[in-house]
């Protein structure tokens, strides 16, 4: 895979604030790639750093080969981008606004119906002033200008915020449909739960410092979290208790008990709770989420200061 | 430049979306109206040519509402992008900070010089509709002051682009849009009348005050067209006239200098600040 990003320890300081600090971290071709953090962690600064709207203050940043700050900005005919909390000129309709943008990226108008209805904006809502949209309505608008012209690099900040789980589908569908054409896709969001189906790896960043980065799977073993097991056991049984490989079974039920392991005793505890499939009423194994990965490498890192 | 022209057209479709265009016509018209057939009521029949009347009407209406107009499109166009968040969007695609204030500058004068145009335009049209006879002198004094309304109008736009670029709030922008508007439209004026006043009747020193009514674009406009011709004698500037060195083409010379300096310095203010 080819690298579509290059970033190589960039800083960048607003006065005496350092919003981001030595981070590098390269994104390749048809890759999705989540960048979670708290508020204020860079998520934002690094897009704009991307984008080229931001200078470093030290290190470089290289899209598509070429750095985005420079020259006449053509690299970003090729990007596309979805600001968090995207607005737009009011008094213009959303088809006069998306052909304002296709114009600016000198890109043919007539490829606007089109992306119009793949975001699910109906013509009729085309038509009308942008005055007149609800949140969902105008994160949609946002997403189209931001396929216009497929572009090879897209950066999305904040996508899903203010559509309905309907459209939040059709949006990872869509995600899946330019990964596979080799768009690099650079996806932040505060729900988690959401990113753990669709990205390709993860990028964990914390006051401005990039604390993990790799596949969930990866971070998965690096965190070593424990999994969580759960059984219900069919009436009467206690053969739970005679086990000896993870005695800390807590009772959660009448019949249901639950239990933690490591990734690398998990498979014998299963096939141990499972010697008997008629003990087994029901059993639940819960992987570590990212919602529990994040919140251990922010803690680590906490320890480690 | 084609993305100026983008970003122009875009300013000028929002103007007509948001009736800015339709009221600032409407209003110069009916303004330009009312003063040339009240104004012309008092002269009567003296052999006065009604249409130089007309242009000392309007280059007096000019002054006090060109800049405010020109200011109240202009203050917003940078502060208010950028608090609204669309300046956001706009820039990150290939398009230079250059090239959008350019874009706007060129919007909002298309603006105004519709307005100007065709709302001073109306007076004229409505005087020779009624059959007044119009000499040709006072259709190019007439043509000078559209022009040179136009460009009065594109002096404060960038003034406007200055304001909007160096401040961070909207709310300022539109506080110091009219503390400029007041100090170059009344305070300059009253300020330099009493130094006249004060010389005891001495001339000041004819550099000096060439300088200061080059120091002032709405000055600089009034000289412009109530300094020489009819509209001299009419509005009585004519005794200041012949006393300075100002020639149209220093005038002329001096509001482009009020257009880009202004422009300029917006320019560099806003590749200054930071998203």
């Amino acid at each position: 895979m080819k690298p579509a990003v290059i970033v190589t320890g960039i800083a960048k300081r607003y006065g005496k604030v350092n919003a981001v600090r030595d981070v590098s971290f390269q994104l390749n071709e048809g890759e999705i790639v989540a960048l979670v953090g708290h508020n204020g962690a860079g998520k934002t600064t690094i897009v704009k750093l991307l984008l080229g709207l931001i200078r470093p203050s030290e290190g470089s940043v290289e899209v598509l080969g070429e750095d985005p700050a420079s020259g006449d900005f053509a690299v970003r005919q090729r990007l596309g981008y979805l600001p968090e909390s995207v607005a737009f000129h009011m008094a213009l309709t959303g088809r006069e606004t998306l052909a304002f943008y296709a114009r600016l990226k000198r890109i043919d108008t007539s490829s606007a119906p089109e992306l119009l209805e793949r975001v699910g904006l109906a013509a009729e809502a085309a038509d009308r002033p942008v005055r007149t949209y609800s949140k969902g309505m105008r994160q949609r608008l946002g997403l189209a200008q931001a396929l216009l012209g497929q572009p090879r690099v897209l950066l999305l900040d904040e996508p899903t915020s203010g559509l309905d789980p309907a459209l939040r589908r059709r949006f990872y569908d869509l995600l899946d449909d330019l990964r596979s054409s080799g768009t690099t896709i650079l996806l932040s969001s505060h729900a988690l739960t959401e990113l753990e189906d669709c990205a390709d790896r993860v990028l964990i960043l914390n006051e401005g410092v990039k604390i993990a980065d790799g596949t969930i799977e990866s971070l998965r073993r690096i965190a070593q979290l424990p999994t969580k097991i759960s059984v219900t056991q069919t009436e009467g049984d206690t053969s739970l208790s005679r086990m000896t490989s993870c005695p800390a079974w807590t009772k959660t039920g009448s019949d249901t008990f639950e239990t933690e392991v490591t990734m690398e005793d998990k498979i014998s505890l299963l096939k141990e709770v499972t010697a008997n499939p008629a003990d087994v009423a029901a059993l639940h194994v819960t992987e570590p989420t990212l919602d529990d990965l994040y919140a251990h490498f922010l803690n680590s890192r906490r320890a480690a200061q | 430049m084609k993305n100026i022209l983008i970003i122009a057209r875009k300013e000028v479709r929002e103007g007509l979306r948001n009736r800015w265009v339709l009221a600032t016509t409407l209003l110069l018209a009916a303004l330009s109206l009312t003063l040339s057939f009240l104004g012309s009521a008092p002269t009567g029949n003296v052999g006065v040519n009604q249409l130089d009347v007309v242009i000392v009407s309007l280059s007096s209406l000019t002054i006090f509402l060109v800049p405010l107009i020109a200011l109240l499109l202009s203050h917003d166009a940078i502060v208010g992008e950028m608090e609204r968040g669309t300046m956001l969007l706009m820039l990150s695609y290939p398009v230079s900070r250059n090239q959008v204030i350019l874009g706007k500058f060129v919007g909002h004068l298309a603006i105004l010089a519709f307005a100007t145009l065709f709302g001073y335009g109306a007076a004229a049209a409505a005087l020779a509709a009624t059959g007044t006879e119009i000499d040709p002198a006072s259709w190019s004094s007439f043509v000078t002051m559209l022009c040179s309304s136009v460009l009065l109008g594109a002096v404060f736009i960038a003034i406007g682009y200055l304001v909007s670029a160096s401040v961070r709030e909207r709310s300022t922008a539109g506080g110091v849009a009219i503390g400029i508007w007041l100090f170059f439209v009344l305070i300059y004026d009253m300020a330099l009348l009493g130094t006249l006043v004060a010389s005891g009747g001495h001339a000041l020193p004819n550099g000096l005050l060439d300088a200061l009514l080059l120091l002032n674009p709405t000055d600089a406009y009034r000289m412009l067209n109530l300094g020489s011709g009819e509209a001299s004698a009419l509005s009585g500037l004519g005794g200041v006239a012949e006393h300075t060195g100002l020639n149209a083409t220093l005038l002329v010379g001096a509001l482009f200098g009020w257009i880009v300096l202004p422009l300029s310095l917006a320019a560099a203010s806003f590749s200054r600040k930071e998203l």
